[in-house]
């Protein structure tokens, strides 16, 4: 590989860019506003050099060092040890300094008390890091990045360390800084000073692990709220799951297909969608609970407010999760072991509870797991139906918005949340890697699975049949509801609603977008588009890295860009909100902090998507391709890409649907001026405007089915259907 | 453990949809014999094996095990056991549960299930190996255990479904005489599916040979070898030359036939005067080096030397004929004028 050009030249250009040139400090305009290129030489608007020698910021100056430094190597050997060490020492010394005066100068001066103390007030101040800082740091890494490469690693493949360097930094900078950043906020007092007696009290806290319900007839602490209602939601979905999945793949039902179609609703039905639809059916006004006050003369509760009704809004959720996980499964047992069990003379249920179920046990395992974090994680449900009932996520929210404001209190249940989900991610991922049972032996025989007992199959279709007619209803009464003036009272029909959120007027100077949810819409049809990509393309090259290099700590780097899979998005929220709203990455309010939540909470979907679809590719394609004189580089762009179409699209398109319905991340990082469609739709639920909220989810709904359609046709239904390929993208991630 | 049937087929039809699988077959297995079904894929042998299994019923026909009318029987009423191509053993039992697994669900005493799999574990050379689990066994051993897991039953028919695909060749044969040594000492009737012609040859009581869903040919190896009844089987069981002849004069069991220029006296078989085929074994062709000599001409094509024999392509009139020759010690060299003749065996007409 030491023929390859080196890239070296490049990233000192666009490091000395970004030193020299553009502006060091965020724009309060953005930087596309491009006011900055006129001021160049204020205070705001500099680069790095000129904020050191004109306006006193010293402290920027040792960067170019570092920055210089591979100078010394250009046209020279880059894979001698000296290089090495030479580019390592530069990237990480200017990184590490970077680091260190972002933190330690802020807004306010000193940023650490010691320094402070040590050296007196400092007049100067500096806000978030900007594109100049961006460029800087991108090009110090790589700089680690080539030197990594030239002492041998992965090869000396500079485009593969590259792509690892980089990933890791975003994991790091997007991740675990903002995670750690809770912890850290559970141990500061409300001043922001480190006090680790408040973080025993807050751990210690009643209203977490109080057993009142169990005791005394009171309530129960949050954690033990969460851990139940998980624990019951997990064990319903994956028991639904597989009645479905056993309909679907093992009985002669005529409606397979749109059975099938009901995986697809968690991706895009928005939040709030089900609770509206349980409160129009079981609310107080709802239609069965006037029906039974009519017929007996009991005058309907508030008792859909509580467990019950966020259970009951949780399974219809997340059941198509569990089906789809299942149908997998099930569909993965192979036959000819049930046949094997037939010809020794075992009977259907013999066969079922001896062979079949057995071999599920994983599975159903995967699809609880999955169904118990979703639940922990769920805020949208839980925000409308619980009441009384109070969960984590619930509780982190009212910890930061409501009217206690209590960061460190979020913090705390943050961390307890994070910690749930995170043992059970670990609990899934080693059950799953020890215990995968696949069929011994090469090639298989084509048999045909075994029947289900009888008994067993009226069973599954006796619950599964009401339930999808259910499942039905509540999306009829949603796409209904929009039209009546008000549910429960009064049933005419009427356009009021869709005119208030999308009407369009005909003003003086033309056509005026007078509905007041055009704002959100657009702004969340926009901030999804540009999510999508960078989350496919971060996605697809982290996928190829694990599934086509290795590299020591692969393991390592496969859990950190799988963790944000396990976090919760109110968890999320709240550490950006802590860890972006001071230098040196200052973010909240803008466009921007959106976008990366979605990116790093998406991305783990384009990671699978592209694993499944690189494990069809066999590698000799690539190795034709290394063995042919191109570059990796060139192998990843000629060869993969094209044949990972597919992948692409699906993560795309997942990504962009999961953008337009996310609700617990983003529910804390919205503003004023970006507001997205679940945070209006939230707003007007809050209000009791569930006219409104439901015109709006209607629209969300067709908006994304006609997204999902179009990329069916795309892709082609063949490709989709294998089931390896994209369906696996579509697993969906917490909410 | 003598509990062997006959398998009778009367008129089987399977039909899946439109395709017919298996169409209006009829043959008989002796008790005590091994029975293998030959035949190139898609040719309907493993639906017939899976309708003797009862993992497929068929579409119209009898199909008989022993005295007793299995037609309508799903197999987990039938007195058979099968080893699948993939060994199908459950991964989530050990292997002294995979081989107790037909007993335990019959309703066997425990003591007794623990017992007949141990000594029937010994019996395929695995004593000792009952606690662990079928991947931690190497691909061999998971066959006997596929073996073990169908013969404990004492089934009266023992069905194996091209049980040596999995391996590689040279533990093939080594297994493949396991198993015909097993299937003889029980005295079991077995019904073996591959296709694999040298395995079919080396193991057979009877081979049937299969093709396009109907039986092109029944017999004893030898038989189907030296007198294979039409091109297809000729060319299937070893290799063949085929040559379009005319045959003339019929006179008592033999035939003059014309092979281009020469003529022959041979078997006619049945075959009336007029066009014909003849197969011609490879090894059925005699090499001299005096063309005059001998039934027709050629010019060596190619000639590799394969140790214990040595094998040519050889040019001729009616075409290019494919040659071996056990004679290594006088190698004809590329390009070399041959004269061709035939020798005591492989010769045989055969309908087309």
């Amino acid at each position: 590989m030491s023929q390859q050009r080196s890239p070296l030249g490049y990233w000192l250009a666009i490091g000395w860019a970004g030193f020299l040139l553009l502006p060091w400090y965020v724009q309060s305009g953005g930087f596309f506003d491009f006011a900055w290129l006129l001021a160049w030489a204020d205070a705001d608007a500099a680069p790095a050099l000129a904020q050191a020698v004109l306006h006193g910021r010293w402290w920027l100056l040792p960067l170019a060092l570092p920055l210089a430094l591979p100078i010394l190597l250009l046209g020279r050997r880059q894979d001698t040890p000296a290089a090495a060490r030479l580019l390592i020492l530069a990237g990480g010394i200017g990184l590490a300094w970077l680091a260190l005066q972002g933190f330690a100068v802020i807004h306010s001066g000193w940023g650490f008390d010691i320094l402070a103390r040590t050296f007196g007030p400092l007049e100067l101040s500096q806000s978030g890091m900007g594109a100049g800082a961006a460029l800087t740091a991108l090009a110090l890494l790589m700089f680690t990045g080539l030197g990594i490469a030239a002492r041998g690693a992965v090869g000396g493949d500079r485009f593969v360390v590259g792509a690892i360097t980089l990933i890791v930094a975003l994991v790091a900078v997007f991740i675990f800084f903002p995670v750690l950043r809770i912890l850290a906020g559970a141990l500061q007092d409300s001043d922001g000073s480190f006090a680790p007696g408040l973080f025993a009290a807050r751990f210690i806290d009643p209203r977490i692990w109080g057993l009142g319900c169990v005791l005394e007839g009171s309530r129960c602490g949050v954690a033990w709220n969460t851990l139940a209602l998980a624990l019951f939601t997990g064990l319903t979905t994956t028991l639904l799951g597989l009645a479905f999945a056993l309909v679907a793949t093992r009985t002669a039902f005529p409606a397979k297909r749109a059975l099938r179609a009901l995986t697809i609703l968690p991706i895009i039905t928005p939040p709030f969608v089900i609770s509206l639809a349980i409160i129009l059916l079981f609310g107080r006004s709802g239609t069965v609970t006037q029906f039974v006050a009519d017929l007996f003369g009991v005058s309907g509760g508030r008792w859909i407010y509580g467990f019950w009704g966020v259970w009951l809004a949780q399974i219809l959720s997340f059941t198509p999760i569990a089906f789809l996980v299942l149908i997998g499964v099930v569909e993965g047992i192979s036959p000819s072991l049930e046949e094997a069990a037939q010809t020794l003379r075992a009977s259907r249920w013999q066969t079922f509870t001896t062979v079949s179920l057995p071999l599920m046990r994983p599975g159903l395992a995967n699809a609880f797991l999955l169904g118990f974090i979703e639940s922990m994680a769920d805020f949208g449900n839980p925000l409308v139906l619980g009441g009384n009932f109070q969960v984590l996520s619930t509780e982190i929210f009212f910890a930061i918005v409501g009217a206690q404001f209590d960061p460190g209190r979020a913090a705390m249940l943050a961390m307890v949340l994070l910690s749930f989900t995170l043992l059970a991610f670990w609990a899934q991922q080693r059950w799953l890697g020890r215990k995968l049972y696949t069929t011994v032996g090469g090639k298989g025989d084509s048999g045909l699975a075994a029947s289900l007992p009888t008994g067993l199959k009226w069973l599954v279709l006796g619950v599964t049949v009401p339930w999808a007619i259910f499942t039905a209803i509540m999306y009829a009464m949603i796409l209904f509801g929009g039209f009546v003036e008000l549910w429960g009272r009064n049933h005419s029909f009427t356009l009021r609603h869709y005119e208030a959120t999308f009407g369009i007027t005909q003003g003086q100077f033309g056509l005026v977008w007078s509905g007041t949810a055009w704002n959100s819409f657009w702004t969340t049809l926009q901030i999804a588009v540009i999510a999508a990509i960078p989350t496919a393309l971060i996605g697809l090259i982290t996928a190829w890295l694990l599934s086509r290099q290795t590299f020591r700590g692969k393991g390592a780097f496969e859990f950190g860009t799988m963790l944000s899979f396990a976090i919760p998005g109110t968890v999320i929220g709240v550490a950006y909100i802590m860890a972006f709203n001071v230098p040196p990455i200052e973010l909240t309010g803008t466009g921007m902090i959106l976008i990366i939540a979605f990116v790093f909470r998406n991305m783990p979907v384009g990671v699978r998507a592209g694993v499944a679809t690189l494990a069809q590719l066999d590698k000799s394609l690539d190795e034709a391709s290394l063995t042919h004189r191109a570059s990796t580089l060139q192998t990843v762009r000629r060869i993969l890409l094209p044949l990972m179409k597919p992948a692409l699209l699906a993560a795309l398109v997942y990504s962009f649907v999961s953008a337009m319905t996310a609700i617990s991340a983003v529910v804390f990082l919205v503003s004023a001026r970006y507001e997205l469609a679940t945070t209006y739709i939230l707003n007007r639920v809050e209000n009791g405007d569930y006219g409104i909220a439901i015109a709006y989810s209607s629209v969300l709904i067709v908006v994304m089915l006609i997204v999902i359609g179009l990329f069916q046709l795309a892709i082609g239904e063949r490709r989709l259907g294998r089931r390896s390929a994209a369906p696996a993208g579509f697993t969906g991630g917490v909410r | 453990m003598s509990s062997a049937a006959t398998v009778g087929f009367e008129n089987v039809t399977k039909a899946f949809g439109a395709v017919v699988a298996v169409r209006d077959v009829s043959f008989e297995v002796a008790p005590g014999h091994l029975v293998t079904l030959l035949g190139p894929s898609g040719c309907g042998k493993t639906t017939t094996l899976r309708m003797i299994a009862g993992l497929e019923l068929p579409t119209a026909g009898r199909i008989r095990i022993g005295e007793r009318d299995v037609t309508n029987l799903p197999a987990t009423d039938r007195d058979v056991a099968m080893v699948f191509q993939s060994y199908a053993l459950f991964p989530h039992m050990t292997v002294l549960e995979n081989v107790g697994y037909g007993l335990s669900v019959s309703g066997r005493p425990k003591a007794e299930v623990k017992e007949r799999a141990e000594t029937t574990l010994e019996l395929v050379g695995l004593e000792g190996f009952g606690a662990r689990l079928p991947s931690e066994l190497s691909g061999g051993q998971q066959q006997r255990v596929a073996v073990a897991r169908a013969v404990v039953l004492e089934p009266e028919v023992l069905l194996f479904d091209e049980p040596l695909s999995n391996l590689d060749a040279k533990l093939r044969r080594r297994v493949r005489e396991e198993i015909r040594e097993l299937q003889q000492r029980l005295g079991l009737t077995a019904v073996y599916v591959t296709h694999d012609q040298e395995e079919a040859l080396a193991i057979s009581d009877r081979i049937i040979v299969m093709n396009n869903a109907v039986i092109a040919q029944e017999g004893v190896p030898r038989d189907l070898y030296e007198a294979p009844a039409d091109r297809f089987v000729a060319d299937f069981i070893g290799d063949a030359n085929v040559l379009a002849v005319t045959i003339g004069a019929i006179d008592g069991e033999h035939a003059e036939v014309r092979i281009g220029e020469a003529r022959r006296r041979l078997l006619h078989r049945g075959l009336a005067p007029g066009p014909a085929h003849l197969a011609i074994r490879p090894e059925g062709i005699v090499l001299t080096a005096d063309p005059e000599a001998s039934i027709m001409a050629g010019r060596v094509r190619r000639a590799s030397y394969l140790g214990s024999h040595v094998e040519y392509d050889i040019e001729t009139a009616l075409g290019e004929l494919f040659v071996t020759d056990s004679d290594v010690d006088r190698i004809h060299p590329v390009g070399s004028e041959v004269g061709l003749g035939f020798g005591t065996h492989g010769v045989t007409l055969v309908r087309d």
